[in-house]
């Protein structure tokens, strides 16, 4: 073993060598809301230990969530909570094995970036 | 073999021996945050923007209160967990560890933010 090549050997072609596919863009946009919505997640603590603190510090944090950077921030987040849902929700289906052909696994792609879309226009106009 | 179930036969393998029993915590969390977050959002957003009095009194009602203690203990888990495997993928050697390490801190430490923040303002 004292003589591996251990650095500089060919290295197999990664996922850069690949064409973007539907598949594989909604897998790395789980990822990506998944983590991301963490921001937002920080922010709601703060506004609830805002509001278990006094009125004056509940309007500071209630004025930035709600000022028009927090508005942004919030909805962006909302569709990524919404879309890392159904994300969820499609490997709890293939976590069965069902559904992991490609027609199957596109169908259930564009729901999720369909149903997405929709749950969170519905979110903002019933809440 | 066959008197083995399929959990069983998995148990143990791969690099990190865990690998099973974090896919189980992230199925149950998954299944947990798909009840719990759309009950969140029906209570904590119509919340949002209202006045300091409003809020207060909402949130010392049980249902509200539960349901954003809930949400915000099992969400941080989620990620705690979610978050882990995207720095294993990318990130490697003493860097993975510090940042593997920083994350479950941050998760544990926001959470219990969270549940201290809802307990002062239900009680």
């Amino acid at each position: 073993m004292a003589d591996v090549n251990r650095g500089n050997r060919p290295l197999s072609p990664h996922l850069t060598v690949y064409r973007p596919q539907l598949t594989s863009v909604t897998s790395i946009l789980v990822r990506i809301t998944g983590n991301a919505i963490v921001i937002a997640a920080l922010l709601i603590v703060w506004w609830f230990l805002a509001a278990s603190t006094s009125a004056e510090y509940f309007a500071v944090a209630d004025g930035v969530l709600t000022s028009w950077f927090g508005d942004l921030v919030m909805v962006l987040s909302l569709w990524g909570l919404w879309y890392h849902t159904l994300g969820g929700v499609r490997h709890l289906i293939w976590d069965n094995a069902v559904g992991l052909d490609l027609p199957t696994a596109e169908k259930l792609g564009w729901a999720a970036i369909g149903g997405s879309a929709v749950l969170t226009v519905l979110t903002l106009l019933v809440i | 073999m066959r008197y083995l179930t399929d959990r069983k036969r998995a148990v143990g393998w791969g690099s990190a021996k865990t690998g099973t029993a974090h896919f189980w915590v992230m199925k149950v969390s998954s299944a947990g945050l798909l009840v719990l977050i759309p009950l969140f959002l029906l209570t904590f957003a119509p919340m949002l923007g209202q006045d300091f009095e409003t809020v207060s009194a909402y949130y010392e009602r049980p249902f509200p209160a539960i349901v954003a203690a809930l949400t915000l203990w099992v969400g941080f888990m989620h990620f705690k967990d979610g978050v882990q495997v995207l720095i294993e993928d990318y990130v490697h050697g003493t860097a993975q560890k510090i940042l593997i390490i920083a994350m479950i801190c941050l998760s544990y430490a926001a959470a219990a933010t969270g549940l201290f923040a809802i307990a002062r303002l239900a009680l």
